[in-house]
Order: structure tokens, then sequence, then C-alpha cells
């Protein structure tokens, strides 16, 4: 997966990305004049997970890789996505003996100079109360604020996908409630699923 | 991945060498291996990181030199998928075909490392007319793209394998490829699709033809000798030039030919050359002794008689200039045989001209009113599409119809 890596960071300059579902970075809007304005994080291999056949289609989740062209660690500490009127950053991670989904505590960091990788089983941007169903190939805008106030937009295609399905276990024991631990060990779908097409490790 | 295929033959020759051990000392042991992995290593060629590009003024696995292995996909519209929606699948799939072209794995793809090497694949999308009528968009369906006549002395067509709204043809030198693309793709489209009928056909492995050489179809007869080859042919023949949406784009006539391979078998080696207007052995002309050598249509033989007969395939087959031409890209196919021990092969015919009323229909009328041929061969199932033009970087398949 060397060769799928490289195809990654290289490709990571997303203006050149052949397609709009990859990604385009559009530079925020708005007063936050510093430097990712002009590209300094930038998203590859960016995909939305369709809700068609999903049980609860309220909730869905955008994946991609980030990474952070400056010299400095930037930290995603909210989010907002055109699909819904409420997005969160998630992650999946052990607890007692079980994997669940729960808010990330302090934001989805990008160190400087590197990449993160949100994918199913992972780290996620998760779309909640979602009211129109997302079919495939539907356009959604994700866009994200980092911690010294500036935001990068991007927009990206859903996919059908069977996976990601640890997402939606909080539907059954926490309704809407996405607090902690809304995800129930020993499923079926339990996490740990990842997608290769994401490279996880770079930089 | 020139490195992994390259462990994988001096691992072939590690094994002779364990061998020798038991026969020879370490001296003639590491020559035994060092011949034997050089005499490999000559031989090996290694398919899986070609490449052929995606985007372009024309969709590639057209013209392109065609891969071993093929598929070809066909789906209905579900109901109710409007022109929006089937912009919204164009869009996914310019997506898959951009990445899984080019090795990398389509997104979403959990088992990515199967896109690692492309080994020539192409991704070919077509509508066929069903699809211009569904999405209201008849207007726009381009003029070369018409439904075949009936050819009833001939046809026996089933529903299993003719129509169809939307066309993936996917085509690589690896049958890994075709199917791990064929999976990625069916998941992105079958939201929007249902399939009608797959048809999986087959040429020579890479490096088992004979190189200048058309290759032999399950008949045994070489196929394809004529067959437009320059940008300048492929202009003239395959290519809509515009104006309008279609430019860039062609037709391509599917026909799923059975062949009666155990009749044809009652036939002696001359009677199939004066069938065919070919010799069977070097697949020259009856008139001639070169496979590439321009048939003499009025040459007569020892005995008076047209030395390429009135029924024969090559006559009947050949277009009326080069306006009348057509590009020949078939796949043969290979079925289980019926409960009597009848085999079921024959020949996913495949063309591509600009217009299938002007260039196609012609021909097939002279070949279903005469040649010989029929008797030995039966067209099962038929289908056409407009192969949408190429698209460049940054746009989608069909935008120009769909955007």
């Amino acid at each position: 997966m060397a060769c799928a890596g490289l195809l990654i960071v290289g490709g990571c300059s997303s203006a050149q990305e052949p397609v709009p579902a990859n990604g385009s970075v559009t530079p925020a809007a708005g007063p936050p004049a510093a430097a990712e304005a002009d590209g300094a994080v930038t998203i590859a291999d960016s995909w939305v997970k369709s809700t068609l056949g999903a049980e609860d289609t309220t909730m869905t989740a955008a994946f991609g890789v980030l990474t952070n062209h400056t010299d400095k660690d930037l930290t995603v500490v909210s989010a907002t996505n055109s699909a819904s009127g409420r997005t969160e950053l998630h992650e999946m991670a052990m607890a007692d003996g079980a994997m669940v989904m729960r808010p990330v505590a302090g934001g989805i960091t990008v160190p400087a100079g590197g990449s993160t990788t949100l994918e199913p089983g992972g780290l996620h941007v998760m779309i909640m109360d979602v009211q129109t169903p997302l079919p495939p190939g539907e356009q959604v805008t994700v866009s994200l604020t980092f911690d010294n106030g500036s935001t990068m937009s991007f927009q990206t295609l859903t996919k059908e996908f069977a996976g990601a399905n640890e997402n939606y276990q909080g539907g059954e024991t926490g309704g809407m409630s996405m607090g902690t631990d809304a995800a129930t060990a020993g499923t079926e779908h339990s996490a740990g699923v990842s997608t290769p097409g994401t490279a996880t490790s770079h930089g | 991945m020139l490195f992994a295929a390259g462990s994988g033959v001096i691992g072939g020759a590690a094994a002779v060498a364990a061998t020798a051990t038991a026969l020879a000392a370490d001296r003639e042991r590491s020559t035994i291996a060092r011949v034997e992995r050089d005499a490999l290593l000559a031989r090996s060629t290694f398919v899986g990181t070609g490449m052929e590009p995606a985007a372009g003024k024309h969709q590639s696995g057209v013209v392109t030199a065609p891969q071993a292995h093929s598929v070809f996909a066909a789906f209905d519209l579900r109901e109710g998928v409007d022109a929006a929606a089937v912009g919204r699948l164009m869009r996914l799939l310019t997506d898959d075909i951009t990445r899984v072209t080019s090795g990398r794995a389509a997104l979403a793809d959990t088992a990515a490392e199967l896109a690692a090497t492309p080994a020539r694949l192409t991704v070919t999308v077509g509508f066929g007319p069903g699809l211009f009528a569904r999405t209201g968009l008849t207007e726009q369906q381009p003029a070369g793209l018409v439904e075949l006549p009936a050819f009833p002395k001939i046809d026996q067509l089933q529903d299993r394998w003719s129509g169809g709204d939307l066309l993936l043809h996917i085509c690589a030198d690896d049958a890994m490829v075709v199917a791990h693309t064929q999976r990625m793709l069916l998941k992105d489209t079958r939201a929007f699709a249902v399939p009608r009928w797959f048809q999986r056909g087959f040429r020579r492995a890479v490096g088992s033809g004979i190189p200048g050489s058309g290759d032999r179809n399950l008949m045994g007869q070489i196929d394809g000798t004529v067959n437009p080859a320059t940008d300048t042919e492929f202009d003239a023949v395959v290519w809509d030039t515009g104006p309008g949406w279609f430019a860039g784009g062609t037709t391509m006539v599917l026909r799923r030919i059975r062949m009666d391979l155990d009749r044809w078998d009652e036939l002696d080696r001359s009677a199939m050359e004066q069938v065919m207007g070919r010799h069977l052995d070097t697949g020259a002309p009856l008139s001639g002794s070169a496979e590439h050598e321009e048939p003499d249509l009025a040459a007569l033989d020892f005995t008076g008689l047209k030395a390429i007969p009135d029924f024969a395939h090559l006559r009947l087959a050949r277009g009326d200039g080069p306006a009348r031409q057509i590009l020949r890209r078939p796949y043969n196919y290979d079925d289980s045989p019926d409960a009597d021990g009848a085999s079921d092969v024959g020949q996913l015919f495949c063309s591509y001209q600009a217009d299938i009323g002007r260039q196609f229909v012609p021909m097939q009328q002279r070949l279903a009113e005469s040649d010989l041929l029929n008797k030995w061969t039966t067209p099962v199932g038929s289908a056409v599409f407009a192969i949408l033009p190429g698209f460049e970087a940054g746009q989608w398949l069909g935008q120009g119809l769909l955007g």
C-alpha cells in the first residue's frame, strides 16, 4: 500500500483532483486571515456514507484524509454540513472492553506537516439530524473550523457503503442523543473495520 | 510491484536449487539457480502495472488494444431514476473510473489492495436507447444510435442477452481486476439501476497471441484482420465528430453469437475455408497467401470459379468504402455445455461505429441474407449503446448531456 499512500499524499492538493468527489477545498470566506485560506489544510479521498439502506437514515458520517501543510498543529474543533443542521466530531474508542463511538475530546488534530485519516471505525465527522435521506451521488458540503479560528470547506459525494454501521448503534440505545458510549459492544458491526481506501499512516 | 514479481521468480528458482542441493556441490547449485532464474526472468511479462488513460476526448476501451478479459454489464434504470439521478451516478462512476484505472482504490473500497495493479483496466460507459426515453432525453439521443432491425433469417434473440439502458464495459489483462472492478462499480450502480445481463468474454492471454496477427476465434479462424488502426481511420469510422454533446462518442453493437461447433466439425477443412473466404492456417484471403493481403474478389481458382465465393463471410462482411467500415473488438465466451454435451461457445461480437444505421446495418443485412456462416452461427443476444464522449479532468461522464 505504499503506492496508495504516496498517491494520497501526492494528490492532496485537491485542486488537481479530477472530479468533485475528491473534495475540492474552498478557501474560507470571512474574517479568519490565517494561512488556511490558502489551502493550509487540504482533504483527499473524501466521501460521505449515503443513508440508503441504513436503519436510521438520520445519521451518517464524512470521511477523508486531512493534510496539514503548515508547520503548526491544527485541530478541528467544530464542523457544519449542508445536509443537516447538526455535526459532531467523533472517534471510535475502546471503553470497558468494547468499541464505542463518542465525541472526540479536544477535537481532531492534524499534525504539522502530516495527515489525519477520517475513516469508518476511526475518527469521523458525524452528520446528525438528517431530515432528507441522502441517496448515493448527492453532493454534500462539509465545513471545518480549526482551533485558530480559520475554516475550510469541501464538497464531496455520498456513496453507498455497507460498513460504518457502528455509527448507527446510537439510534437503538440512545435515541438521537449521540452522547458517550452510544455504540454497544459485541454487535456484528463492531468497530475495527477500516477502509484501506484511505491509507492510515502518513507523514 | 516489479520487485514482488521478481521475488516470486527467484523463489521458484530457489526450489529448483533445493533439488540440486541433494545432487551436487554448492557451486553447481548456485549456477543452476542463476541460469534457471535468468531464463524465467527473460520469459516473464509483468502486465499488472499497465495503465490506460481514463480522461481524454474519448473514453478508453474502444480503440484501446483489446485486453485479455472483459465483462459487458448491462443495467436497466430503476423506477423513478430521472436525468438528475443518472447525473449523480455518472459523478460516482467518473470518480471510480479515474481512480481504479490508475491503480488507486475506489473510495470506500474495503479491499483496496486489489486495485493496486490495474493491468490496463478500462471502464467504458454507454447509454441504451431506453435510457434516453426513460429520462426524457429522446431529443438528445445521438442520430447514430438506432435499434437494429430484426434479422428474421438468423436471429434467435433471447431477452436475457438483449437490450439494456446502461452499459458498463470493463476490460483488463487480469480477470481478478475485472472481477474486483465489477464489484466496486456494481455497489455504486445498484441504487440507480438493476442488472439486466452480464456477459463475460476473453481473448488470448497477454503474450500468447502471435505478434502482428489477428487473434483466432473459437472456430479457429483468424478474426479482426480488417480493422481501422490509425487515428485518421478512427476519426472516419468510429468517432462522432459533432457538433453537439455527443462529439467524441461512438456507438456499440454487441451481438452474442453462438457457434454450433459440433455441426461445424462436420465440414472438411476446405469447406470451412470456402465459408470464410480465408485460409485457416494463415488467415490469408483465398485469393492470396498472406493474412494482411488485400483480397482479390474477382480472382478465379483453378476450376474457373471465384476463389472467394459469393457466400463467403469475408466478401459479405467488407464495408463499402471507408465510411462504411466498423471497428471490431470481439471477445470469446465459453459457457457450460448442455445436458446432451453440446458446447455453448461463441463470440461476443462487439463493433464500434459512428452511425449504426449507416455503417453496421447494411453490412449486417448482407450477412443475414447470404452469409453461409449463418448455418453454424446464431445471434442469441443483441444490444446497442451510445458510448459517451470522454471526460477531461474535473468533468464527469455525460456532463455534456446531463450537466
